[in-house]
Protein backbone atom coordinates (compact mmCIF):
# COMPACT_ATOMS: atom_id res chain seq x y z
CA UNK A 1 0.00 0.00 0.00
CA UNK A 2 1.03 3.52 -0.65
CA UNK A 3 1.90 5.63 1.93
CA UNK A 4 0.90 8.56 0.25
CA UNK A 5 -1.86 10.29 -2.44
CA UNK A 6 -1.66 13.83 -4.33
CA UNK A 7 -4.55 16.04 -3.54
CA UNK A 8 -5.59 19.78 -4.00
CA UNK A 9 -7.18 21.68 -1.68
CA UNK A 10 -10.80 23.63 -2.29
CA UNK A 11 -11.20 25.83 0.97
CA UNK A 12 -11.93 25.62 4.58
CA UNK A 13 -15.39 25.49 6.10
CA UNK A 14 -16.87 23.92 9.32
CA UNK A 15 -18.67 20.86 9.96
CA UNK A 16 -21.03 20.27 13.35
CA UNK A 17 -19.75 16.86 14.69
CA UNK A 18 -21.82 14.15 15.79
CA UNK A 19 -21.35 15.68 19.63
CA UNK A 20 -23.10 19.06 18.03
CA UNK A 21 -19.39 20.45 18.54
CA UNK A 22 -18.69 22.96 15.47
CA UNK A 23 -15.21 21.30 13.52
CA UNK A 24 -13.62 23.90 11.40
CA UNK A 25 -12.60 21.85 8.83
CA UNK A 26 -10.16 22.18 5.18
CA UNK A 27 -11.66 20.40 2.03
CA UNK A 28 -9.18 18.18 0.03
CA UNK A 29 -10.03 16.78 -3.41
CA UNK A 30 -7.52 13.51 -3.33
CA UNK A 31 -7.20 11.46 -5.40
CA UNK A 32 -7.85 9.61 -7.93
CA UNK A 33 -4.28 9.69 -8.30
CA UNK A 34 -2.59 6.84 -11.31
CA UNK A 35 0.39 4.82 -10.78
CA UNK A 36 3.01 5.69 -13.27
CA UNK A 37 6.04 4.07 -12.45
CA UNK A 38 7.50 1.79 -10.06
CA UNK A 39 11.26 2.70 -8.44
CA UNK A 40 12.12 -0.51 -6.97
CA UNK A 41 14.89 -1.51 -4.19
CA UNK A 42 16.49 -3.39 -7.59
CA UNK A 43 16.95 -0.84 -10.10
CA UNK A 44 16.51 2.60 -8.23
CA UNK A 45 17.55 1.43 -4.74
CA UNK A 46 14.31 2.31 -2.75
CA UNK A 47 10.82 1.40 -3.25
CA UNK A 48 8.64 3.97 -4.06
CA UNK A 49 5.22 4.90 -6.68
CA UNK A 50 5.29 7.82 -9.00
CA UNK A 51 1.73 9.25 -8.91
CA UNK A 52 -0.04 11.47 -11.71
CA UNK A 53 -2.34 13.77 -10.48
CA UNK A 54 -4.89 16.67 -11.80
CA UNK A 55 -5.78 15.46 -15.96
CA UNK A 56 -3.56 18.09 -18.80
CA UNK A 57 -4.69 18.29 -22.09
CA UNK A 58 -2.62 16.34 -24.61
CA UNK A 59 -2.11 19.70 -26.97
CA UNK A 60 -0.12 21.24 -24.03
CA UNK A 61 2.10 18.09 -23.09
CA UNK A 62 5.42 17.41 -24.77
CA UNK A 63 6.31 14.56 -26.41
CA UNK A 64 9.03 12.84 -23.57
CA UNK A 65 6.11 13.06 -21.31
CA UNK A 66 3.62 11.85 -23.27
CA UNK A 67 5.56 8.39 -23.71
CA UNK A 68 5.88 8.35 -20.32
CA UNK A 69 2.09 8.82 -19.64
CA UNK A 70 0.98 6.45 -22.50
CA UNK A 71 2.77 3.73 -20.34
CA UNK A 72 0.08 4.06 -18.06
CA UNK A 73 -2.41 4.87 -20.96
CA UNK A 74 -4.73 6.88 -18.56
CA UNK A 75 -4.72 10.35 -20.09
CA UNK A 76 -2.20 12.96 -19.33
CA UNK A 77 -1.55 14.72 -15.75
CA UNK A 78 -0.02 17.85 -14.49
CA UNK A 79 1.19 16.47 -11.50
CA UNK A 80 3.73 13.84 -10.64
CA UNK A 81 5.17 12.88 -7.35
CA UNK A 82 7.20 10.26 -5.74
CA UNK A 83 5.68 8.49 -2.68
CA UNK A 84 6.79 5.93 0.02
CA UNK A 85 5.79 2.42 -0.68
CA UNK A 86 6.69 -0.50 1.30
CA UNK A 87 6.39 -2.99 -1.28
CA UNK A 88 5.44 -1.57 -5.05
CA UNK A 89 4.37 -5.38 -5.87
CA UNK A 90 0.21 -4.51 -4.46
CA UNK A 91 0.27 -2.32 -7.51
CA UNK A 92 0.75 -2.04 -11.64
CA UNK A 93 1.30 0.89 -13.79
CA UNK A 94 -2.25 2.41 -14.46
CA UNK A 95 -3.58 1.31 -11.39
CA UNK A 96 -6.03 3.80 -9.69
CA UNK A 97 -5.60 5.22 -5.82
CA UNK A 98 -8.43 6.50 -4.45
CA UNK A 99 -8.94 8.50 -1.28
CA UNK A 100 -11.73 6.42 -0.45
CA UNK A 101 -9.00 3.32 -0.02
CA UNK A 102 -6.57 5.74 0.96
CA UNK A 103 -8.40 7.05 4.07
CA UNK A 104 -10.60 6.46 7.27
CA UNK A 105 -12.73 8.66 9.37
CA UNK A 106 -10.17 9.50 12.28
CA UNK A 107 -6.86 8.76 10.49
CA UNK A 108 -4.18 11.00 11.64
CA UNK A 109 -2.12 12.49 8.72
CA UNK A 110 0.85 14.87 7.69
CA UNK A 111 -0.09 17.45 5.12
CA UNK A 112 2.53 18.78 2.58
CA UNK A 113 2.07 22.09 0.09
CA UNK A 114 3.72 25.35 -0.89
CA UNK A 115 2.79 28.19 1.14
CA UNK A 116 1.36 31.35 0.33
CA UNK A 117 4.08 33.71 -0.79
CA UNK A 118 4.48 36.95 1.56
CA UNK A 119 7.37 38.20 -0.56
CA UNK A 120 10.07 40.03 0.71
CA UNK A 121 9.57 40.43 4.82
CA UNK A 122 11.02 42.44 7.37
CA UNK A 123 11.76 40.64 11.04
CA UNK A 124 8.41 42.09 12.91
CA UNK A 125 5.87 39.91 10.02
CA UNK A 126 8.85 37.15 9.51
CA UNK A 127 10.62 36.58 12.56
CA UNK A 128 8.00 37.85 15.51
CA UNK A 129 10.52 40.65 16.48
CA UNK A 130 9.02 43.26 18.87
CA UNK A 131 10.36 46.15 17.12
CA UNK A 132 10.85 49.67 18.89
CA UNK A 133 8.75 52.32 20.24
CA UNK A 134 6.86 54.56 17.49
CA UNK A 135 6.74 57.91 19.99
CA UNK A 136 9.25 60.07 21.50
CA UNK A 137 11.49 61.01 19.15
CA UNK A 138 12.03 57.30 18.42
CA UNK A 139 13.90 56.68 15.40
CA UNK A 140 14.00 52.86 15.77
CA UNK A 141 10.31 51.19 14.39
CA UNK A 142 11.02 48.02 12.53
CA UNK A 143 14.44 47.34 12.52
CA UNK A 144 15.85 44.25 13.64
CA UNK A 145 18.18 45.63 16.29
CA UNK A 146 22.03 44.37 16.91
CA UNK A 147 22.71 41.05 14.18
CA UNK A 148 25.93 39.66 16.53
CA UNK A 149 29.30 40.72 18.31
CA UNK A 150 32.20 42.84 17.28
CA UNK A 151 35.86 41.18 17.33
CA UNK A 152 34.27 37.67 17.47
CA UNK A 153 33.53 36.36 16.00
CA UNK A 154 33.88 39.01 13.42
CA UNK A 155 30.66 37.31 11.17
CA UNK A 156 26.75 37.01 11.69
CA UNK A 157 26.32 33.14 12.39
CA UNK A 158 24.34 31.19 9.86
CA UNK A 159 20.63 30.96 10.21
CA UNK A 160 20.20 34.60 11.52
CA UNK A 161 16.76 35.93 11.91
CA UNK A 162 16.56 38.56 9.45
CA UNK A 163 14.76 40.24 6.59
CA UNK A 164 13.81 38.16 3.40
CA UNK A 165 11.57 35.74 1.63
CA UNK A 166 8.70 34.50 3.37
CA UNK A 167 5.96 31.87 2.28
CA UNK A 168 6.19 30.09 -0.94
CA UNK A 169 8.23 27.41 0.27
CA UNK A 170 7.24 23.81 0.80
CA UNK A 171 5.78 23.45 4.26
CA UNK A 172 4.71 20.43 6.32
CA UNK A 173 1.42 20.01 8.69
CA UNK A 174 1.92 17.30 10.77
CA UNK A 175 -1.01 15.22 12.86
CA UNK A 176 -4.00 16.53 11.52
CA UNK A 177 -7.27 14.46 12.07
CA UNK A 178 -9.50 13.00 9.25
CA UNK A 179 -12.80 13.84 10.14
CA UNK A 180 -15.05 12.43 7.17
CA UNK A 181 -14.25 10.98 3.59
CA UNK A 182 -16.92 10.93 1.30
CA UNK A 183 -15.64 8.81 -1.47
CA UNK A 184 -18.31 8.89 -4.58
CA UNK A 185 -17.00 13.15 -4.69
CA UNK A 186 -13.75 11.84 -4.05
CA UNK A 187 -13.81 14.67 -1.09
CA UNK A 188 -11.78 13.99 2.13
CA UNK A 189 -12.52 16.65 5.10
CA UNK A 190 -9.43 17.05 7.32
CA UNK A 191 -9.66 19.28 10.78
CA UNK A 192 -7.85 22.41 10.40
CA UNK A 193 -5.69 23.97 8.32
CA UNK A 194 -3.27 22.93 6.11
CA UNK A 195 -0.56 24.95 3.82
CA UNK A 196 -1.06 26.68 0.64
CA UNK A 197 -3.77 28.63 -1.12
CA UNK A 198 -6.78 27.25 -2.45
CA UNK A 199 -6.16 25.00 -5.96
CA UNK A 200 -2.60 24.44 -4.44
CA UNK A 201 -1.33 20.80 -4.92
CA UNK A 202 -1.28 18.89 -2.11
CA UNK A 203 0.68 15.58 -0.72
CA UNK A 204 -1.15 13.84 1.89
CA UNK A 205 1.26 10.91 3.70
CA UNK A 206 -0.10 8.69 6.64
CA UNK A 207 1.26 10.13 9.77
CA UNK A 208 4.90 9.59 10.89
CA UNK A 209 4.20 10.21 14.40
CA UNK A 210 1.21 7.76 15.69
CA UNK B 1 -22.56 26.12 -6.99
CA UNK B 2 -19.18 24.92 -5.35
CA UNK B 3 -18.33 22.08 -3.17
CA UNK B 4 -18.00 24.11 -0.23
CA UNK B 5 -21.44 25.56 -0.81
CA UNK B 6 -22.97 21.85 -1.43
CA UNK B 7 -21.12 20.99 1.70
CA UNK B 8 -22.07 23.62 3.85
CA UNK B 9 -26.17 23.06 2.34
CA UNK B 10 -26.58 19.68 3.55
CA UNK B 11 -26.28 21.00 6.81
CA UNK B 12 -28.53 24.28 6.81
CA UNK B 13 -31.43 23.20 8.62
CA UNK B 14 -34.43 23.94 6.47
CA UNK B 15 -37.26 24.76 9.29
CA UNK B 16 -35.86 27.42 11.13
CA UNK B 17 -38.39 30.18 12.10
CA UNK B 18 -38.90 33.52 10.97
CA UNK B 19 -37.33 35.92 13.87
CA UNK B 20 -34.88 38.56 13.85
CA UNK B 21 -33.14 40.84 16.84
CA UNK B 22 -35.75 41.81 19.34
CA UNK B 23 -37.94 39.54 19.26
CA UNK B 24 -38.29 37.27 22.04
CA UNK B 25 -37.12 33.26 21.71
CA UNK B 26 -37.48 30.07 23.59
CA UNK B 27 -34.52 27.88 22.63
CA UNK B 28 -34.75 24.59 23.14
CA UNK B 29 -31.20 22.78 23.96
CA UNK B 30 -30.38 19.59 23.69
CA UNK B 31 -27.83 18.81 26.91
CA UNK B 32 -25.89 15.44 26.84
CA UNK B 33 -25.30 14.44 30.36
CA UNK B 34 -23.18 11.03 30.50
CA UNK B 35 -25.70 8.75 28.40
CA UNK B 36 -28.59 10.56 28.94
CA UNK B 37 -30.29 13.72 26.73
CA UNK B 38 -32.30 16.21 27.79
CA UNK B 39 -33.93 19.30 26.83
CA UNK B 40 -33.19 22.58 28.31
CA UNK B 41 -34.72 26.14 27.99
CA UNK B 42 -32.97 28.86 27.32
CA UNK B 43 -35.69 32.27 26.99
CA UNK B 44 -35.42 35.85 26.26
CA UNK B 45 -34.42 38.40 24.15
CA UNK B 46 -32.66 38.07 20.75
CA UNK B 47 -29.93 41.24 20.63
CA UNK B 48 -28.44 40.13 16.91
CA UNK B 49 -28.17 37.83 14.71
CA UNK B 50 -25.28 37.23 12.68
CA UNK B 51 -25.88 35.44 9.17
CA UNK B 52 -23.13 34.10 7.36
CA UNK B 53 -24.56 30.60 6.12
CA UNK B 54 -24.14 27.67 7.68
CA UNK B 55 -21.76 29.99 10.52
CA UNK B 56 -24.79 31.60 11.28
CA UNK B 57 -25.36 32.74 14.97
CA UNK B 58 -27.88 34.35 16.94
CA UNK B 59 -27.47 36.12 20.66
CA UNK B 60 -30.02 35.62 23.05
CA UNK B 61 -29.94 37.54 26.14
CA UNK B 62 -31.85 37.18 29.58
CA UNK B 63 -31.63 38.54 32.91
CA UNK B 64 -31.03 35.95 35.43
CA UNK B 65 -31.26 36.55 39.23
CA UNK B 66 -30.58 40.07 38.85
CA UNK B 67 -28.08 39.28 36.29
CA UNK B 68 -27.78 39.91 32.71
CA UNK B 69 -26.78 36.27 30.69
CA UNK B 70 -26.15 36.33 27.16
CA UNK B 71 -25.95 32.90 24.94
CA UNK B 72 -24.60 32.84 21.40
CA UNK B 73 -26.27 29.82 19.65
CA UNK B 74 -24.70 28.67 16.15
CA UNK B 75 -28.05 28.72 13.93
CA UNK B 76 -27.95 25.66 12.46
CA UNK B 77 -26.36 23.17 15.55
CA UNK B 78 -27.89 19.91 15.73
CA UNK B 79 -27.78 20.73 19.38
CA UNK B 80 -30.54 23.28 18.99
CA UNK B 81 -33.81 20.78 19.47
CA UNK B 82 -36.49 23.54 18.53
CA UNK B 83 -36.91 27.84 18.30
CA UNK B 84 -40.09 29.28 20.00
CA UNK B 85 -40.62 32.91 18.72
CA UNK B 86 -43.05 34.34 21.79
CA UNK B 87 -43.28 37.92 20.44
CA UNK B 88 -42.07 39.95 17.54
CA UNK B 89 -40.63 43.23 18.83
CA UNK B 90 -40.63 46.49 17.14
CA UNK B 91 -37.09 48.00 17.34
CA UNK B 92 -35.53 50.24 15.29
CA UNK B 93 -31.85 48.66 15.22
CA UNK B 94 -30.40 45.49 13.38
CA UNK B 95 -28.16 45.33 16.97
CA UNK B 96 -29.37 45.49 20.41
CA UNK B 97 -26.09 46.39 22.37
CA UNK B 98 -27.83 49.14 24.14
CA UNK B 99 -29.98 47.13 26.05
CA UNK B 100 -26.61 46.31 28.14
CA UNK B 101 -26.71 49.46 29.47
CA UNK B 102 -30.67 49.28 30.53
CA UNK B 103 -32.56 47.67 33.16
CA UNK B 104 -35.75 47.25 34.24
CA UNK B 105 -38.79 48.92 32.86
CA UNK B 106 -36.53 50.67 30.16
CA UNK B 107 -34.95 47.47 29.09
CA UNK B 108 -38.70 46.53 27.73
CA UNK B 109 -39.19 45.85 24.05
CA UNK B 110 -42.95 47.32 22.48
CA UNK B 111 -44.51 44.27 20.75
CA UNK B 112 -45.00 44.73 17.23
CA UNK B 113 -48.69 45.46 15.78
CA UNK B 114 -49.18 43.02 13.17
CA UNK B 115 -52.18 44.47 10.82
Amino acid sequence: MTKGILGKKLGMTQIFAADGKCVPVTVVEAGPCIVLQKKTEEKDGYNALQLGFGARKAQRTNKPAMGHFKKAGKGMFGFLREVECDSVDDHAIGDEITCGEFFAAGDIIDVTGTSKGKGFQGVIKRWNFAGGRASHGSMFHRRPGGIGASAWPSRVFKGKKMAGQMGNKRVTTQGLEVVDVRPEKGLVLVKGAVPGPVNGLLLIRKSRKV
Amino acid sequence: MNIIDRLEMEQIKKNIPVFKAGDTLKVHVKIVEGDKQRIQVFQGVCIKRHNNGLGSTFTVRKISNGMGVERIFPLHSPNIDTIEVLMVGRVRRAKLYYLRNLQGKAARIREKRRI
